[in-house]
């Protein structure tokens, strides 16, 4: 009951907006939605905690251990990012980028991105997940190209087109998944969809069928999750879009768009017996981490800066998640958390940072520390827990990653070590020519919203220090569930 | 269950007439044209899918025939051509290679869509294994005009044309996909269409056509 609640708090927020998104307290009603769902959120976490995993409405919903952690995880950054976007979108105004009208569009598709969002992560039937994925992305494609700018209509359009393209293979995938289900579950379309009976019969499963299955979906969610060579898409729509939408689009559907591949990955290897999916998945993930390292010493963007940092990190966990185990899927798991809530913090500093500058040029920023010190800290400090410096969250999943890796998988270390280091120079050198330094530059018209950003880096920080022993219990029960 | 001969044949024919469309569709150079081809392979579509539920005996692909009546014979080819005729895009469409390289690249792709589906094919007990390929190939094709085709109408439609293709796969393989998502589908590509129509009189705001090699600006330097 608790989790249709959730549900149905940011669809009842997107029809509500889509009516008065245009008002004046507009982004107060946004920010009080997303706080509802998070204390919906709340509720249902300590419930499935309390009673463990629960089947909803004809089992097509369902929380287990795993999903549960992502619901709140994503409840929490939705509801932080709204409570950032209300002097963002404040100072666009003022700047005259958007109108009431764009604020309308902005505040109700926000509403309906995060309920597509935690549709996908509590449906238990795989094609409500395709349809919830798809349909994150119609919602984020029109917020893409909220400025209207030639750029950001081409960034929207090649998000749309990519991403439509890869999710068709999604498609295909998750139909050959329920053609070799069905022979096992039964036709008529019952329960051959339904996650939790295809985990309990897939070891009967066709492992041919489940083979070819795994490479279509990981290739359609992995354009999603920005895994190279699919990750065009990723730099310009994060460059050209709207910050706040930066900061979800990296902190929250990259993260479902993984796990939706995960999930898959439990069936395939329960089916193959083989470590075939694993191995792909490792394949992309060390592509990616790779690739985007070298592509980061590239960027004049700030905002594209940390969209292929994004790539990097989605490689690491989509790595770890392919060595699999209970130590890399721990570390994974750890490293989708402080990821999403590192990067978040992030673009929200960065936001401000190139409001302030009035450029999103990394060479016209300068002195951030004179011009707002909370907006050049929090800059300063993301950017160091993000590189993976003790003691932030980030170093203690990455080393775990890299441990594993050692034992496992030695040949692969030297290349995750190299990449992290040379992303780390690309990334330092630059934000530190930024933070530091004199400036001419004004403050902001409004005052700017650092409370979620330094709200992220302390539970990053925190995360690094000490994980609550209730957390960790949390963390090994998912890691299990995943093999 | 043996199916009575005659369905199997028809389905096979229906199959390979959706195949031809999709050739047709990626030598087509005008886009009113284009639409069309379009609405006839969702006419193929529709037929194809009630055969299969008449003779599989599986009702509830009466209703996805119906959705795919609704979506893709009425709704979807009305929303273009009443785009086109808003925008004023009826000229013909330039391609990125000339026809009949496109054609022979066709060919090839066909024949590597019934080689990946042929393991599949023979595991599957429905009526309607054989066209497993074709629907395949179907989707591979549709993703070639894609990659092939400059204007953003003709690369839209070939996204919906792709979605057609993922349509017969999926009763092909399995009589269809549980209702559910097939509405969800369904609904999403519906409200894609119509995302995409705002995007068409943005892009063009902007532009001044829709020549997509005006979107080619955000690349690494």
């Amino acid at each position: 009951m608790i989790l249709l609640v959730l549900l149905a708090i940011p669809l009842i927020g997107c029809v509500a907006l889509a009516a008065f998104g245009a008002r004046r307290f507009a982004p107060e009603l946004n920010a009080g939605f997303s706080a509802l769902t998070f204390a919906a959120a709340c509720v249902l976490t300590a419930r499935v905690i309390a009673g463990g995993s629960m089947l909803v409405a004809h089992e097509q919903f369902f929380v287990d251990p795993f999903n549960v952690f992502l619901i709140a995880l994503t409840a929490f950054v939705g509801m932080t990012t709204a409570l950032f976007s209300r002097p963002y979108m404040r100072v666009e105004e003022h700047h005259g980028r958007v109108n009431r009208r764009r604020l309308r569009l902005y505040h109700s598709m926000y509403q309906l991105f995060c309920f597509t969002m935690l549709t996908a992560l509590a449906a238990n039937n795989l094609g409500i997940l395709w349809v919830a994925m798809e349909a994150a992305t119609l919602s984020t494609v029109l917020l893409v190209s909220l400025y209207r700018t030639a750029a950001s209509i081409e960034a929207a359009w090649k998000y749309f087109i990519l991403c439509g393209v890869g999710i068709a293979q999604a498609l295909f995938g998750t139909i050959l998944l329920y053609f070799a289900a069905e022979k096992v579950l039964g036709g008529a379309g019952s329960t051959a969809l339904l996650w939790t009976h295809l985990d309990a019969v897939k070891g009967q499963l066709e492992p041919r069928v489940l083979g070819l299955a795994f490479v279509f979906l990981l290739v359609g969610y992995g354009t999603k999750v920005g895994l190279a060579p699919l990750h065009n898409w990723l730099p310009d729509a994060h460059a050209e879009g709207p910050t706040p939408i930066s900061a979800v689009l990296s902190g929250l559907l990259l993260n479902v768009a993984l796990y939706a591949i995960v999930r898959c990955k439990v069936l395939v290897d329960g089916a193959t017996h083989t470590p075939l999916a694993g191995r792909l998945m490792m394949g992309f993930g060390l592509l990616s981490v790779v690739l985007a390292a070298f592509f980061l010493w590239r960027q004049r963007d700030i905002k594209r800066l940390f969209g292929y940092s994004s790539i990097e990190h989605m490689g690491i966990i989509t790595f770890a998640f392919g060595m699999g185990g209970p130590i890399a899927n721990f570390a994974a798991l750890l490293h989708m958390t402080v990821h999403s809530l590192t990067k978040s913090a992030i673009f929200f500093a960065v936001g401000h940072a190139a409001q302030t500058a009035g450029t999103q040029v990394m060479d016209d920023i300068r002195g951030l520390l004179v011009a707002s010190p909370t907006i050049g800290w929090g800059l300063m400090i993301g950017t160091v827990a993000i590189l993976g410096l003790p003691p932030f969250g980030v170093f203690t999943s990455e080393f775990l990653v890299l441990i594993t890796a050692m034992r496992d998988h030695p040949w692969a270390t030297p290349i995750l070590l190299l990449a992290l280091a040379v992303a780390f120079g690309a990334i330092f050198s630059r934000v530190q020519a930024m933070v530091f330094g004199d400036t001419t530059m004004k403050p902001l018209p409004h005052s700017p919203a650092l409370l979620p950003v330094f709200a992220h880096l302390l539970l990053v920080l925190m995360l690094g220090i000490y994980i609550p022993p209730a957390l960790a219990e949390w963390y090994k029960l998912a890691a299990r569930l995943i093999g | 269950m043996p199916a009575p001969a005659l369905t199997t044949q028809l389905l096979n024919l229906g199959a390979a007439l959706l195949l031809l469309s999709s050739f047709a569709m990626l030598s087509q150079r005008r886009i009113l044209s284009l639409v069309n081809l379009f609405a006839l392979q969702g006419v193929l579509l529709t037929v194809s899918t009630a055969i299969v539920a008449y003779s599989s005996g599986a009702t509830h692909l009466y209703a996805s025939a119906a959705l795919s009546l609704l979506l893709k014979v009425i709704a979807l080819p009305w929303i273009l051509h009443r785009l086109i005729a808003r925008l004023d895009v009826r000229w013909d469409t330039e391609t990125q290679l000339n026809i009949p390289t496109t054609m022979l690249i066709g060919i090839v792709v066909v024949v590597f869509a019934f080689a990946l589906a042929q393991p599949i094919a023979q595991l599957s007990q429905a009526v309607t294994r054989s066209t497993l390929g074709i629907a395949l190939a179907v989707v591979l094709l549709s993703f070639l005009m894609m990659i092939t085709r400059r204007k953003a109408v003709a690369q839209v439609i070939g996204f919906l044309a792709m979605e057609n293709g993922l349509f017969f796969a999926a009763i092909s393989a399995t009589y269809g996909m549980p209702m559910v998502v097939e509405l969800g589908v369904g609904l999403d590509v519906l409200v894609g269409m119509l995302i995409l129509g705002v995007f068409f009189f943005q892009i063009r705001e902007q532009f001044d056509s829709l020549d997509l090699h005006n979107l080619e600006r955000l690349r690494e330097d």
